[in-house]
This record gives C-alpha cells, sequence and structure tokens, in this order.
C-alpha cells in the first residue's frame, strides 16, 4: 500500500519535472529514488553535477532501497539507490557499487576498552552484558544508545552485528548519527554505533575483532562492518543516465563521496 | 438582492471561519484514516496494552509510551505547578507594580522560547548534572520533567494569575474587614474561590507538558522500555511519532498515525476537562452573586 502511494508521489514528482522542462529534444533531467542512507549523498552528488552540466536536473527523492528498486522495475525512477545487496530476483537489474560506508562501533574516549568482538557487541545491544567490568573495563553501568526504527544505520547495524538477536529496548533511542555521537562524547559509560564517516576525535571508534576501524581497512575488506550503496537501473544506462553514473564513478565524484565520509 | 448585501460581512466571515474549523476536521479525519486500519488490525487491546513496540518485527504495542507520557507529565506538574501557582499568587497580591511590570513580560518570554532551544539548554545542562550526580544515563524522566516544568510555567502563571485578579473584590475586602490576615485571606477565601480557574491552568499546562514533543525528543532517551525510576529513559507518544517518521513507511508510519489517535484521544479529554472545571466554576459563582 506504502509502495503504491510512494510510486505515485514518484510518479507526480517526475510528471512536474517534464511539464517544467516542457518536453521536446533529449532529456535534461532524471529521477533518483531510493535508500534515504544513500539520499543524501546522492543529493549532494546530484548539486555538483548540475553545476558542472547547467540545464540538467537529478531529482534525488528517498522512500527506501525497495521503494527505489520497485520505482526502477516500473519506470518510475531512471536509478534506484539501494544500501542492501539485491535480493535473488532482482539480479537482472544492472547495478553498480557507488561507495561503501563503513560503521564505527564509539565509546567515549575516557573509557580504557580498545577492542571488542562482533559476540561482545551483541551482548552488550541484548543486554546480556550490562557492566563494562564484564568486559575487562571500570565497574560501570553500560549506557547503550541506538538509533531509531526504520533508520539504515540501525538495519545495518541489526543486520551486521545482532542477526537475528533483538536490540534491548532499554537502548537509549536517538535519530541522528550526530546526536549518538554527542552523547557518547560527553557519557563516560556510553556505547553507539555511527557512519564512519562522521567519527571524530571526540569519540573513540573501538576494534572490532582485533581490527581497527579505519577506510583502509573498509577497502581491503578486514574491518567488518560495512555496506556497500548501490545504484540500480533497468537497462545498461544511456544518455543522461548514463552520464550522471559516470560522473558519480569518475575521479571528481569519488573526491566528493571521500570529502562526505564515503569510502569509494 | 439587498439584504444578501447587507449580510455580506458575515457571510465572508463565516467562510473564514469554517476554514478553520474545516482544518480541523481535515487533520482530525485524517489522522483516523491513516491510523485506524492498523489499530483494528493488532486490535486495540494489544495496540495500546502491548508491551513491546519493534516495527520491524511487526510488534506495535504502545504501553511503555503510554506510561512515559504519564510519568513525564505528571513530574512537569509536580514541578511546574507549585512553582506556577505560588508564582501568580506573589504577582497578584504581593508584587509591587514595578516588580509585576518586569515579571509578567519575562514570564511571556519565557513562552516564546522555541522548545529546540529548552531541548538543548536540557541536554547541556540538566542531562550532564543528573548523569553526575544522580547516576544514570542522564536522558530520563526527570530531565524531561524539568524542562517541561519550566516550559509551562507561563501558561499555569497567567491563567492562575488572571483567575485570581478576577474574584469579585468584597471577596478580598470583606475578609479583611472581619480581621483575616493578609495570607489567610488568600488562603481561606481567596484560593477556594479561584479554585476553579487554577484547576484549569493546572489541566492546560499538564495537556502542554504531552503535546510537547521537540524538546522532550532531546532530553527523554526514547528508549521503550518500562521504566523503574525517575532516572531511567523513557519514550512519550509524541517523541514516537517525532523520532520515527523520517524513515517510516508502510504498516509502520500507519502505526505512528495510530499513536496520534492515542495522543489525540487523551488531549482531548483533558481540555474537556478544562472547559467542564471552567464554566461549571463560573456558574457556581454566578449563582452566589445572584443570592447576594
Amino acid at each position: 500500500m506504502k509502495k503504491i502511494t510512494a510510486i505515485l508521489s514518484l510518479i507526480m514528482i517526475s510528471a512536474l519535472i517534464s511539464a517544467c522542462n516542457g518536453g521536446g529534444g533529449s532529456r535534461t533531467s532524471i529521477v533518483v529514488a531510493g535508500s534515504t542512507s544513500v539520499q543524501p549523498y546522492a543529493e549532494f552528488l546530484a548539486e555538483e553535477y548540475e553545476k558542472l552540466y547547467p540545464g540538467q536536473h537529478a531529482e534525488i527523492s528517498g522512500g527506501g532501497s525497495s521503494v527505489g528498486i520497485n520505482a526502477v522495475e516500473s519506470g518510475v525512477a531512471d536509478i534506484g539507490m539501494s544500501s542492501r545487496s539485491l535480493k535473488d530476483y532482482e539480479l537482472d537489474f544492472w547495478s553498480t557499487v557507488i561507495a561503501k560506508d563503513g560503521l564505527a562501533i564509539i565509546i567515549n574516549p575516557g573509557n580504557p576498552i580498545t577492542n571488542l568482538t562482533r559476540e561482545q557487541i551483541c551482548a552488550i545491544y541484548s543486554a546480556e552484558i550490562t557492566n563494562w567490568s564484564e568486559l575487562g573495563g571500570e565497574d560501570r553501568k553500560i549506557h547503550v544508545m541506538a538509533r531509531e526504527e526504520g533508520s539504515g544505520t540501525r538495519s545495518q547495524f541489526a543486520e551486521l552485528v545482532m542477526g537475528n538477536i533483538r536490540i534491548t529496548p532499554k537502548a537509549i533511542v536517538q535519530n541522528s548519527n550526530g546526536a549518538i555521537k554527542q552523547l557518547v562524547a560527553s557519557d563516560l559509560s556510553s556505547i553507539g554505533f555511527i557512519s564512519l564517516g562522521v567519527v571524530d576525535e571526540t569519540v573513540k571508534a573501538i576494534e572490532i575483532d582485533g581490527v581497527p576501524a579505519s577506510i583502509a581497512n573498509v577497502r581491503n575488506g578486514t574491518y567488518a562492518l560495512y555496506r556497500s550503496f548501490l545504484f540500480i537501473t533497468k537497462e545498461k544506462p544511456e544518455g543522461m543516465t548514463k552520464d550522471f553514473i559516470d560522473f558519480v564513478l569518475s575521479d571528481a565524484g569519488k573526491e566528493l563521496l571521500i570529502n562526505e565520509g564515503l569510502i569509494p | 438582492m439587498k439584504k444578501f448585501k447587507e449580510n455580506l460581512p458575515g457571510h465572508i466571515f463565516l467562510l473564514l471561519a469554517l476554514s478553520s474549523i474545516s482544518a480541523l476536521a481535515l487533520i482530525t479525519g485524517f489522522i483516523v484514516v491513516r491510523g485506524a486500519p492498523i489499530i483494528t488490525d493488532v486490535g486495540l487491546k494489544d495496540f495500546a496494552f502491548g508491551m513491546s513496540w519493534a516495527p520491524s518485527l511487526e510488534e506495535y504495542g504502545i504501553f511503555p509510551m503510554i506510561i512515559g507520557t504519564v510519568a513525564v507529565s505528571l513530574g512537569a506538574a509536580l514541578i511546574g505547578v507549585p512553582i506556577g501557582i505560588c508564582c501568580s499568587i506573589f504577582l497578584s497580591e504581593f508584587a509591587p507594580p514595578f516588580i509585576t511590570a518586569i515579571f509578567r513580560p519575562a514570564i511571556q518570554l519565557l513562552a516564546g522560547i522555541p522548545s529546540v532551544v529548552y531541548g538543548f539548554w536540557g541536554l547541556i545542562f540538566i542531562v550532564p548534572f543528573i548523569r553526575d550526580y544522580l547516576g544514570g544515563p542522564g536522558l530520563s524522566i526527570l530531565a524531561a520533567s524539568i524542562i517541561l516544568a519550566i516550559m509551562i510555567l507561563p501558561t499555569v502563571i497567567s491563567i492562575s494569575e488572571v483567575s485570581l485578579l478576577a474574584l469579585p473584590k468584597q471577596y478580598k475586602e470583606g475578609a479583611l474587614a472581619l480581621g483575616l490576615t493578609h495570607w489567610q485571606t488568600i488562603r481561606i477565601v481567596m484560593l477556594p474561590a479561584a479554585k476553579s480557574g487554577i484547576v484549569a491552568a493546572v489541566i492546560l499546562g499538564i495537556g502542554r507538558a504531552i503535546g510537547e514533543t521537540m524538546a522532550v525528543i532531546m532530553i527523554v532517551g526514547n528508549a521503550v522500555a518500562m521504566p523503574e525510576s525517575i532516572l531511567d529513559p523513557v519514550r512519550t507518544l509524541t517523541t514516537n511519532i517525532g523520532i520515527e517518521m523520517g524513515y517510516a513507511t508502510g504498516v509502520h508510519q500507519e502505526a505512528l498515525f495510530a499513536t496520534g489517535i492515542v495522543l489525540f484521544i487523551v488531549i482531548m479529554i483533558l481540555n474537556a476537562t478544562a472547559q467542564y472545571i471552567v464554566s461549571s466554576g463560573k456558574q457556581a459563582r454566578g449563582k452566589e452573586r445572584q443570592k447576594s
């Protein structure tokens, strides 16, 4: 039902755009829809793309990975954004990885812990371990911080760390990377997870299974907590769709993504 | 035709008045249409009294949030109402005019501070204070209650002050003439006489506390679990909508609208109670006046 509304709104958006362009001639606008995790980066890329190619327009909208893939299938969107890998029945689509996004597990810099295994993190988030002393730290109750239901970062964390185990309902919930980071920076007993791109010196990203959280380690595959951002099209891309994807994959596009904290 | 022309302003005003009413009808209708299906699917009992909220696992129980809302609002009332009523007594009975001239606009200014500023201030000052000196994560019922107590002060103070000032002069003069001290007059005569207005002020203040979202999101912790103490984080009905609406789709979104329905009902009951108390107070006073 919701998908239908989302697709309908996409149709309206695209109708609006084509009306604005007045039709005729080669296409000067495309619709990019899908994952809300990819959306901010895509908007940023589209802005730069439009500066480079005046008169062309890429309309970015959210809805979620599945909505984006459905929109590509029905032809409403030219490019679908996905922050999950394609499912078996979606494999006929053309797709390319535009970037990888690492997930950092962060604690307060004043906390002596430096390394945790994925099992330990899972135990913390399922409230099986509730005191830092159980992990070799100081005797303090762990304050668990999580993102809200529906957030891409939360589902990424759930998929990569928790598996089928549920995040404890006692976890404090904040609705942005920034809020989690700010709280962890001010609370000695806290633990949180944020996108690797937004980690700074106010918090400490811990090693997972002995591997430090770094862009290099995501790139060489040793750091386990990352996901891929995909661009998906129905057919092999051509025309403006191809131009936009080429721009994203070009050195200029890569540099923009690196500046935004992603890993091309 | 001439008559129609004469009545034209009336018709125009009617039309404009209708537009505000229709906005209410539209919003109510929309929330009910979008939220009702999930309540009937899940069942009212499981929705309102369910203990687990996990939309990704299709569990939609909002009982911990109802408790959270009640706890936070009651806390705000416990802190804010005594301060507010005392302040209104001070302003209407004790304060010299030049102090009233400073206090009254200052309190109105308190109502003009955006809620996000209250939330930010709470996050920077109150939350670390609670964490360092009282324990827990700081984000808690207590933090939200303190901030909300400050936020409801303007409502509580101005409505109780108005109801104290609206009392007939004879009440006070008669009591003083009978030899009561100023404080006795306030305690024995004026406060009971202004009771309906003060109770309404309290209820409207609580209504404001229940409806507040932005400030609460920032400091209440939003954990969907039953609190065990006032230092535990909770989630309120408003923050549930505020924190999850960004990414919610499908049934999840419907569940947020359904949360809105519950919130709507709670606030309507409160407002109706406040209006009933005010009007019954007025009637009682009117009868007394007729007798004398």
